[in-house]
């Protein structure tokens, strides 16, 4: 409807709030009479404690406690558990460890929290941590999950034995094998997939607060933290941790700057700050710096996936093999082992039909900070992994490398993947023909040779995707509220921390009701507020379940205000009819805001109805949804010093029905951007001694704003067919289209040197070594083929 | 950030007063360096002794055949000054490309010399230009100010008032920007000066140095092909997680020709 509506390109109303510093983030938060905590943590990857002093921490100026593992024992707080259930084939489970809150004998990674401090100020916290004296004894440590499963490696967890503690695989490899004896064609492809840092632009942050001002029955404890909804990490603090009643818990997270997946666990921190808040009966502040953000935020990707793909003799696929390491580091976070299995394994393998598929995935402890969720959480890792098997059986067949995806693209839909999940829709030819002709594909080779009479090397690259959105929970929980001023209110259980909720929620308020944008209030992240089933934001959910919650919330609102309006109008609510935001009735017309404002009104309304336009709903999803699409990304090569300058890149997205053309075009340039980013530069590195020695932001590479490419943007709509807005998800696509986009256009541009495949990120110097390799040992993986079968 | 008393001296003379009688005093100039390594605690001075009240320390003036900038001269003021920019245009594309425009707002050339980062840029000029490091003491030669990975010639109270360039014929810089960090992971300025050229690395070693090969090759023919052929051994060169030193001395071959290129 209109301008305001669905499919307009409104821009973010919350930009002026939040550009000119008026955004409530956790630390704009202080309660009076707060203490601050510091942690103390651990110098070493992996080490014994043999005993820790406290005693001179204790005495320090300002002071109030100083807390270990032994204090949080006696108060019988629990472990943390790590969520995932997994099997072997022969039903034996994964073995999982759990994590103490503060680091109890051991520790296993650098920066893993041994010790809280609370003291008056941030400044007397952070100097009596340093105060505690540890008597280290050093464990030898392994960072690398290839390294970690060689025999002698050190073993993270002794009642395990090994560094791995499954051996999953979706079913036996006989018939893949079978059919891969029978192939026409073999292509191997060997991946390291690394490891990221979130890096979101807030630090993190939490300030706990207990208050007994209440009496001890109403007496609550508040956390305000950087979180992607809070619901979760309230039930997991109240009933797990603290063991009160889940509402005797409240988490604020009014603004978050940036969450990409990471921002939606329970840390220890949270759990050792609540715990020492009710302690002291106070409030405990605290804020990381960004080195200490760099150790806290749980890391992405590291995989190392090696695949082998058989295609008969036309260049179908006629099998799939893929054996997967994942980096768990030394815990398993609360979704680690996850991420392949079912991160990945929702699409994969991706959008191809593979008659015979093997899947076998080992998770891998390693003396580094955990591996959970982030942006895309598992679907990039698997996308690229595809993307760069059907480069490589362009390569081995002769076909051309759009030719040989198309002969293989899913075409039938709904479509049940090997993995046994359902996708709905897509169009992905259309998708690849879109995005190839935007970025004028047919000439290129004009464009190779021009750059080449100029001394660079140009490539180009093509990669196809698909995602799935939806997360894990199958429930959203959203409620509007029609207010007395003609406002109008969603409490949401959707949590937007840089999405646009405010923007596209008012929108859809809009297009139901008729309401101007300007006269809608966002109110998210605080759950004394927000609807009780609320979930939050995470895996591109937001449009789909919060969008479908309030279009439902809606529907309710308007056929209440039917009856009332028909009571006003005195006809009948059959009559009645409701569009652009008026109620019709014969000649007669009342809108939106007269009949909400009539609402509140019990003697305005029929007798026995309750007053208010007040109306939530629970929306229970029928699937998720799987967005898709196809990038092309062209780039030029300076061959003497290997900086790669992205010239050309387009992004043909189908993220279903689109609410805001702006925003979802705004999430696939974020997307694209940490895509590059992982492509080009980012790497959380770790050295033999397992140090991490890129933890900060001198030494890991963020892409930045001037050596990012302009995107082209398109739109290859297929309506989702199973939820009510027809949405699909946007903001994890770009972030699995860019690195095999990416990566192709490097190869192909390299294609003179006998470069087949380049890992990330693609540094100048890997490309200078790839030009000139022959003058010096190149780098080799190992292979882990070999180990893993 | 551990505790430290902070002095705004009004004049020099007090600022080396300061510096003699406290007992763990140190210079602030930008603290472009010295703010990050208070705050990750690794630092931890008794005082803080500021120069960014010393007007006398700021400025760009020419002085017969050298360009004369003060200490406290911030990087974008060198970046913008007409005279650098028509007589070492050079000079001024070195300062317009360091850190990012926060870093070249408050960073200045003094804190810059004086802190010998290996990889900083202004170090490649003051060998390439033969600079003279002017102090409240003497004046010390370009070619004997760097000693090692921040180590220079500078005594314990010593303060760098300006650092005088030599305005040559001609004088580029190419630079190799680190990702993450901006600094340069290999700088080469090269200067001509009459039949002599002089070539300034930085980045690439503990300290910037002369590429002596390259000058002898350029005195003969002032062109970037002369190069071509002339290795340079990454033996002595820096090797780290971002770059090895065999990549180093490749790029120190081709900046050097860049350098050349853009004089």
């Amino acid at each position: 409807m209109g301008q305001f509506g669905i499919g307009q390109p409104l821009r973010r109303k919350e930009d002026p709030r939040l550009l000119q510093g008026r955004g409530q983030y956790t630390d704009d938060v202080n309660v009076e009479g707060q203490f601050w905590g510091a942690f103390l943590r651990s110098p070493h990857a992996h080490a014994d404690i043999l005993s820790i002093d406290l005693e001179a921490a204790r005495a320090a100026p300002g002071v109030k406690a100083v807390y270990t593992s032994a204090d949080l024992d006696a108060d019988g707080v629990p472990d943390m558990p790590c969520e995932v259930e997994l099997a072997d084939l022969a039903g034996a489970p994964m073995w999982k460890p759990m994590r103490p809150i503060l680091a109890r004998d051991r520790v296993r990674f650098v920066g893993e929290c041994v010790a809280l401090v609370v003291a008056q100020t941030q400044k007397q916290a952070r100097e009596a941590a340093e105060l505690i004296e540890i008597d280290w004894s050093p464990l030898p440590s392994v960072a690398d999950a290839r390294e970690a499963l060689k025999a002698g490696a050190p073993i993270l967890w002794p009642e395990l034995g090994q560094n791995t503690p499954v051996h999953w695989q979706n079913k036996p490899s006989l018939e893949a094998d079978a059919a891969m004896a029978g192939a026409a064609w073999r292509v191997d492809v060997n991946i390291i997939n690394n490891r990221l840092v979130p890096a979101p632009m807030e630090p993190k942050a939490a300030l706990a607060s207990w208050n007994e001002q209440e009496g001890e029955s109403l007496g609550k404890l508040t956390l305000w933290a950087p979180t992607q909804g809070g619901r979760k990490i309230q039930a997991n603090l109240a009933k797990r941790y603290l063991r009160i009643a889940q509402d005797r818990m409240r988490v604020i997270s009014l603004d978050v700057g940036g969450g990409f997946g990471m921002r939606g666990q329970t840390y220890p921190e949270y759990v050792a700050l609540v715990w020492a808040a009710k302690q002291i009966g106070g409030a405990v502040k605290w804020r990381a710096d960004r080195t200490e953000t760099f150790f806290s935020d749980y890391h992405g990707r590291d995989q190392v996936n090696e695949a082998q793909m058989g295609l008969d003799e036309y260049g179908r696929i006629v099998a799939l093999k893929i054996h997967t390491l994942v980096n768990l580091g030394a815990y398993m976070a609360e979704n680690g082992p996850r991420m392949p299995i079912e991160g990945g394994g929702r699409i994969i393998p991706c959008c191809y039909h593979v008659p015979h598929f093997y899947f076998s995935v080992k998770p891998v402890f390693t003396n580094t900070v955990s591996t959970d969720t982030y942006r895309g959480a598992g679907r990039p890792e698997a996308n690229f992994l595809m993307e760069r098997l059907m480069d490589a059986a362009a390569e081995a067949t002769g076909l051309t490398r759009d030719e040989v995806r198309r002969r293989n693209f899913i075409t039938e839909f709904p479509y049940k993947t090997p993995m046994g999940y359902v996708i709905d829709s897509g169009e992905f030819a259309r998708g690849m023909d879109e995005a190839m002709r935007m970025a004028e594909w047919d000439t290129f080779e004009d464009r190779r040779a021009e750059a080449y009479s100029r001394g660079y090397l140009r490539g180009i690259g093509v990669a196809a995707f698909i995602e799935a959105a939806g997360g894990r929970a199958p429930t959203e929980d959203m409620r509007v509220r029609a207010e007395l001023d003609g406002t109008v209110t969603i409490f949401s259980g959707s949590h937007a921390h840089g999405q646009g909720h405010d923007t596209v929620f008012s929108q859809l308020l809009n297009e139901f009701l008729g309401v101007e944008p300007a006269r809608v209030r966002l109110v998210q992240g605080d759950t004394d507020v927000t609807p009780k089933g609320s979930i939050g934001t995470f895996g591109s959910r937001s449009s789909m379940m919060g969008g479908a919650g309030i279009k439902a919330s809606c529907e309710k609102l308007v056929a209440k205000g039917v009856k009332i309006a028909a009571h006003l109008m005195q006809s009948e609510p059959d009559a009645v009819t409701f569009s652009e935001g008026v109620f019709h009735a014969g000649g007669s017309e009342m809108s939106f805001t007269e009949v909400a404002t009539a609402a509140w009104d019990a003697t305005r309304i029929p007798e026995g109805m309750t007053p208010g336009l007040d109306e939530g709903h629970n929306f229970q999803r029928e699937a998720e949804n799987f967005p898709n699409g196809c990038h092309v990304c062209e780039v030029e090569i300076d061959p003497e010093t290997g900086i790669a300058e992205i010239v050309r890149y387009v992004a043909v997205d189908d993220c279903g029905a689109v609410l805001n053309p702006l925003i979802v075009h705004g999430q696939v340039y974020g997307g694209v951007t940490q895509g590059l980013g992982q492509a080009m530069i980012e790497h959380a590195l770790y050295d033999a001694e397992g140090q991490f020695v890129s933890a900060t932001y001198m030494d890991y590479g963020m892409p930045r704003a001037h050596r990012m490419p302009f995107v082209e943007a398109g739109f290859n709509t297929v309506a989702c067919r199973t939820n009510p807005l027809g949405v699909k998800g946007a903001g994890e696509a770009g972030a699995c289209g860019a690195p095999p986009a990416f990566i192709g256009a490097l190869v192909d541009a390299l294609r003179d040197y006998g470069v087949t495949h380049m890992d990330m990120p693609a540094t100048p110097e890997k490309i200078w070594r790839a030009i000139y390799g022959a003058q010096f040992d190149t780098q080799k993986s190992d292979g882990i083929y070999a180990e893993v079968t | 950030m551990h505790n430290f008393d902070y002095h705004a001296p009004k004049t020099l003379d007090s600022a080396l007063a300061l510096l003699r009688d406290k007992e763990d005093g140190k210079i602030i100039a930008g603290g472009m360096t010295l703010l990050p390594t208070l705050k990750q605690r690794l630092a931890a001075p008794s005082d803080l002794v500021d120069l960014a009240t010393l007007s006398e320390l700021k400025g760009v003036r020419r002085d017969g055949d050298e360009i004369v900038i003060g200490a406290m001269t911030t990087h974008a003021d060198v970046a913008a000054n007409a005279d650098v920019q028509s007589l070492i245009p050079g000079l001024a594309h070195l300062a317009s490309v360091i850190g990012d425009p926060a870093v070249r707002h408050r960073g200045t050339i003094g804190g810059s010399v004086a802190n010998a980062d290996p990889a900083a840029d202004y170090p490649a000029a003051v060998v390439a230009l033969n600079a003279t490091i002017v102090t409240n003491k003497r004046e010390i030669a370009g070619d004997d100010f760097f000693v090692s990975l921040f180590e220079t010639a500078l005594e314990r109270d010593e303060i760098i008032t300006s650092v005088r360039f030599p305005i040559p014929e001609r004088a580029g810089y190419e630079k190799f920007r680190h990702p993450a960090s901006g600094y340069a992971v290999v700088g080469v300025m090269v200067a001509k000066f009459g039949d002599k050229v002089r070539v300034g690395v930085t980045g690439a070693a503990g300290s910037a140095f002369r590429a002596t090969d390259f000058e002898a090759a350029l005195e003969k023919s002032f062109t970037p092909d002369v190069l071509l052929g002339i290795a340079v051994s990454p033996d002595d060169l820096l090797s780290d997680i971002h770059c090895t030193n065999e990549y180093r001395a490749h790029l120190v071959n081709v900046m050097a020709r860049r350098a050349i290129a853009a004089a």
